[in-house]
């Protein structure tokens, strides 16, 4: 099919310069000395040989190089034109014409060789100017042809046959693929375009006009113009179109030199290359098309010995599929290779800082699959030419969200992967949603909508709440960052507002809500660039031609966003994180900031925090000496913080309704935690701390440059619920951990996930305490951080391997979230395990783990007698 | 695309030795009549919020989206009257069609090019980088607005 289209092409274009030939070679005759005629010609002959070498019709390209050779001794000026020359040099043309409409009837280049015209030529070429006269005159038969005595004698008679009729009939239809088309420079088109844009509105004016008026001869004529517009436009709109083909086209050239240079055998499959697509479009996904192509040669399609090795075909199959579904063009490049790892995915996340090792857990295949668009990824082993570099697939992904198009990627272990592409039809006429804000109006792309809300009546601003006076809003559970269109652009806002208009928009990954004026309706628009003068203006898009004639600007979705303050650059941000985290990295972890009583900023990590909920102040009842409430079923005990931490206060009167509470989930029990206001999620390094004598809390330590206390939650929870939970955990119940950590702060954050646990916890700050803490207690599990003072937790290691009674005991070992240390390394290294310090899910299982194996040997003659 | 472009900018270079003349407060300016694609009457103008405050808005210019640039802003002038409307003389640039808001427009002049000469030194710099010279007509000066320059904005 891509070949049919690139013949299609290469005969129009040769017919085109064909046409030109025979006038310019007779104006040659009359001109022989004109330097820059002479390259012209030449130069056309080059371009033919050139593309029938493409093309592999090797006829045309022996006759073609031949004329060409006779062109180039011309223009060096080695020989003189002579009328003969030029008969053969037009003789030439007719033969090219010939092999053309031979090509385009059947698509092979027929049965006539022409060798004894090329023969002659290449006589031509080599005799001198005196022979070349009588080698024109003598037509030197194809019996001269070396090698090849027998040969000659059929291809004369083909072409003695060829020579009839036939070949009037085959020029005058060759033509017809000439005439039939036309170039047409993209500069008119598009002034076409916007001459039709122009002829819609006016119609539409015309018939809002008809409307108002009875009069039967206006009504059908507007009829009329009504029906040809349409048509009009729709004609002006496809002659913007081209098939994907045309980009497909260099796409086999490139899967053989990758497949010949990885020493693999991949076939290429490609369905739907005469889909067809915006022109503009086409451009702009050529070179994502291209680099998805060679990273599924690279990654996905494996080599031929470990294909068999995997009971498939020696030769991969890559598939390019391309279809129209739902006014949008779907494209997919799938390949039968290895399929993507997800398990090494997540790994490699963690490794290069993309994913924190506590969610990668949580995160479901597909969201781990979409890591590999995260700008610096790469799972390729080695670093190659081709990919590895970890550059390409954000740079992909980037583009085709550019255009308003979607990147997915499905894969299925050791059967193969598929990138699937949905891309709007054109760039020029996209679907957007009006909005007014400021007295104007303006257009957000529906492609970033998710979706609007409306706060009505005296609530409205209620909703919209502020976290250290950034405004947010709770959409279903989660915090919603917001920001206000007026204020974005300067625009002055409208006081008397009765309601809350809010757009929910997506940027890149994330979400805001945009709260803008009013919403009118959702239209398609043509998109039209802004001049070089407005090109800076990132919150714009574009602009576009309302129904009534007027402009609008189209928001940039991210540029507001960004603007605004409620993204700031994902990419500059994960670098800056990734930075962050090999700097320092040892605390850096999100924050929930909180405020309750006296106690302005109070903080809990966030990784132990399961939910945020307001409850009406008359739900929340007394039950066992406890406040509760009602809550998904069950009944949630709920803990008074600031009556926890000011004793005798009795915040009651003061406390807001509805009351805000912050749930703990810890295994199958629940604890809500009533606070005065939620401020704010925090992630960064914690900087300096403090350690407090005070009861409940940990410490305090600067977070967003300001002094925060740190909650103990768990005497904090145990305090105040002693009658709720009378049993604090099956498993870990009695069991005693050594945790050795130098931090104090540290120490205490892991602390109360393991006293949550149920743990009695023995601290460590450094190596002799941790011997002092095995010598003086029964432990029953080692959790030491690689980095304990003075010489890293192996010195703890050797020395509890060097004690009989303690040889038993397994180490956990805890690295920073942000350290890239395998597993594996650590438990030949001697650990038993090891787990990231705030991973608090991971780090109890892996104690859990270790503390029931450790029971479980006790069986096993391990003395505990005292022999030192 | 590319032979447009090279047409284009070989007509911008064009000079007529005609120019299409307006006032700008009680400034007299000319552009080259090849340079001038139409003149308008006021034209319904879309703010740009955030642009550059020399930038009026844009306007539809039968489908081409064409930025207005206000020349009193443009060359620090004090703002037009209340009631008086502006005038829109759309130039071709390299950059495509620009409008200028212009106060009043002028007729077309002939212009004898031995009255040229440089701007006098002690213009103020708003306006000296954008006059290419001066013509001294016989009743008044007619200052030659360079439409690429005056198109020109640092974007913010």
């Amino acid at each position: 099919m891509e070949d049919q289209d690139a013949i299609r092409e290469f005969l129009v274009e040769s017919h085109e310069n064909l046409s030109r030939l025979d006038t310019e070679l007779v104006e040659l005759e009359k001109r022989p000395k004109d330097a820059a005629l002479l390259a012209s010609i030449f130069r056309t002959f080059h371009t033919i040989k050139g593309t029938c070498g493409f093309l592999a019709f090797s006829t045309l390209e022996a006759i073609t190089h031949q004329a060409e050779t006779l062109l180039s001794q011309l223009r060096d000026g080695k020989r003189e034109l002579t009328p003969s020359l030029v008969s053969q040099i037009l003789e030439t043309v007719d033969a090219t014409r010939k092999v053309l409409a031979s090509i385009e009837a059947s698509g092979e280049e027929g049965p006539d060789r022409f060798e004894d015209l090329t023969e002659r030529l290449r006589v031509a070429s080599q005799s001198t100017a005196g022979q070349e006269s009588q080698s024109a005159a003598g037509h030197p038969g194809p019996g001269m042809l070396p090698g090849s005595p027998a040969e000659p004698q059929d291809d004369h008679a083909s072409s003695e046959t060829s020579e009839g009729n036939k070949p009037e009939e085959d020029a005058a239809k060759s033509s017809a693929v000439a005439d039939a088309n036309i170039r047409v420079g993209v500069g008119l088109l598009d002034k076409l375009m916007d001459l039709v844009g122009e002829l819609v509105l006016t119609r539409n004016q015309i018939l809002q006009f008809n409307t108002e008026r009875e009069d039967a001869a206006l009504n059908a004529t507007s009829q009329r113009l009504n029906l040809i517009t349409t048509e009009l436009q729709e004609g002006v709109m496809k002659t913007r179109m081209q098939p994907i083909g045309m980009v497909w086209n260099k796409l086999p050239r490139v899967v053989r030199d990758m497949a010949v240079s990885l020493g693999k055998q991949i076939r290429l499959d490609m369905d739907g290359a005469e889909t067809e697509l915006d022109r503009t479009i086409i451009e702009a996904i050529k070179d994502p098309l291209v680099h998805l192509v060679r990273n599924s040669c690279d990654h996905g399609i494996e080599p031929p010995e470990v294909r068999v090795r995997a009971g498939k075909p020696p030769q991969g199959t890559l598939t390019l599929r391309a279809f129209h579904e739902g006014g949008q063009v779907n494209i997919e490049i799938g390949d039968d290779g290895a399929g993507i790892d997800v398990a090494r995915v997540k790994q490699k996340a963690i490794e290069t800082g993309h994913l924190r090792p506590e969610h990668a857990e949580k995160l479901s295949d597909r969201e781990a699959l979409n890591l590999i668009f995260q700008p610096g990824f790469s799972t390729a082993h080695t670093v190659t030419n081709v990919s590895g570099r970890g550059v390409g697939m954000d740079v992909v992904k980037s583009n085709i969200e550019k255009i308003g198009g979607i990147v997915d990627v499905f894969s299925r272990l050791g059967a193969g992967s598929t990138v699937k592409l949905k891309i709007p039809l054109t760039l020029a006429i996209i679907p957007g949603l009006v909005i007014t804000s400021g007295g104007e109006r303006f257009v957000i792309p529906q492609v970033s909508l998710l979706e609007l809300i409306r706060l009505e009546g005296d609530s409205s601003e209620k909703h919209i709440e502020h976290v250290h006076g950034t405004p947010v809003y709770r959409r279903r559970g989660s915090l919603l960052p917001i920001a206000y269109l007026n204020k974005v652009l300067g625009l002055k806002s409208d006081e008397r507002a009765e309601a809350v208009n809010m757009v929910v928009l997506q940027a890149e990954d994330r979400q805001f809500g945009l709260v803008v004026d009013g919403i009118n309706d959702t239209q398609e628009i043509v998109v039209k660039p802004l001049s070089k003068q407005l090109k800076g203006l990132t919150v714009y898009a574009g602009a576009t031609i309302m129904g009534d004639g007027r402009v609008a600007l189209i928001l940039d979705v991210l540029g507001i966003g960004q603007r605004s303050g409620v993204l700031s650059d994902a990419r500059e941000q994960a670098r800056a994180a990734a930075e962050q985290k090999t700097q320092s990295g040892i605390e850096q972890q999100r924050l929930l900031l909180f405020r309750a009583g006296s106690f302005e900023r109070l903080a809990v990590p966030l990784s132990l925090v399961a939910r945020l909920e307001e409850f009406p102040r008359k739900s929340i009842e007394h039950a066992g000496g406890c406040l509760v409430v009602q809550y998904r079923n069950r009944i949630l005990p709920l803990v008074p913080l600031r009556e926890v931490l000011e004793s005798g206060a009795s915040g009651e009167d003061q406390a807001p309704d509805p009351v805000q509470v912050v749930v703990f989930n810890d295994g199958d029990r629940s604890v809500g935690l009533v606070v005065d206001q939620i401020l704010d999620v925090a992630e960064e390094a914690v900087t300096v701390r403090q350690k407090t004598a005070r009861k409940g809390l940990l410490g305090s330590a600067v977070v967003g440059k300001r002094v925060t206390d740190f909650l103990d939650l768990n005497h904090v929870i145990q305090t105040a619920t002693e009658n709720w939970f009378q049993d604090t955990g099956g498993a870990a119940n009695g069991k005693r951990i050594l945790l050795a950590e130098a931090s104090a702060f540290s120490r205490g954050l892991i602390r109360s996930g393991l006293d949550m646990a149920g743990y009695q916890v023995l601290e460590a700050a450094n190596l002799a305490e941790a011997i002092r803490g095995l010598e003086q207690q029964q432990v029953d599990v080692v959790l030491a951080t690689l980095d304990l003072p003075p010489n890293g937790s192996s010195a703890l290691l050797a020395a509890m391997r060097r004690r009989p009674e303690w040889q038993a005991i397994p180490v956990l070992a805890l690295v920073d979230s942000a350290e890239t240390v395998q597993a594996s390394d650590v438990r030949t290294a001697g650990f038993q395990d090891c787990q990231a310090k705030f991973d608090r899910e991971a780090m109890l299982g892996s104690v859990a783990r270790l503390a029931s194996k450790l029971a479980s040997a006790e069986t096993a003659p391990v003395s505990v007698g005292k022999e030192s | 695309m590319a032979t447009d472009t090279a047409t284009m900018k070989s007509e911008l270079a064009q000079t007529s030795g005609q120019f299409a003349t307006f006032f700008v407060a009680n400034l007299f300016f000319g552009v080259d009549v090849l340079r001038v694609q139409e003149v308008l009457r006021a034209q319904q103008m879309t703010r740009v919020p955030q642009a550059p405050d020399v930038i009026e808005g844009l306007i539809n210019l039968r489908g081409q989206i064409v930025t207005a640039v206000d020349m009193r802003r443009r060359l620090r002038l004090a703002p037009r009257a209340g009631n008086q409307l502006p005038m829109n003389v759309v130039v071709r640039t390299e950059d495509g069609a620009v409008s200028l808001l212009v106060d009043e427009i002028g007729d077309v002049l002939d212009v004898d090019a031995a009255t040229y000469e440089r701007p006098p030194e002690n213009l103020d710099p708003a306006a000296r980088e954008l006059i290419r010279g001066v013509y001294k007509l016989k009743d008044q000066l007619l200052l030659a607005l360079d439409a690429e320059r005056t198109t020109e904005l640092e974007t913010r």
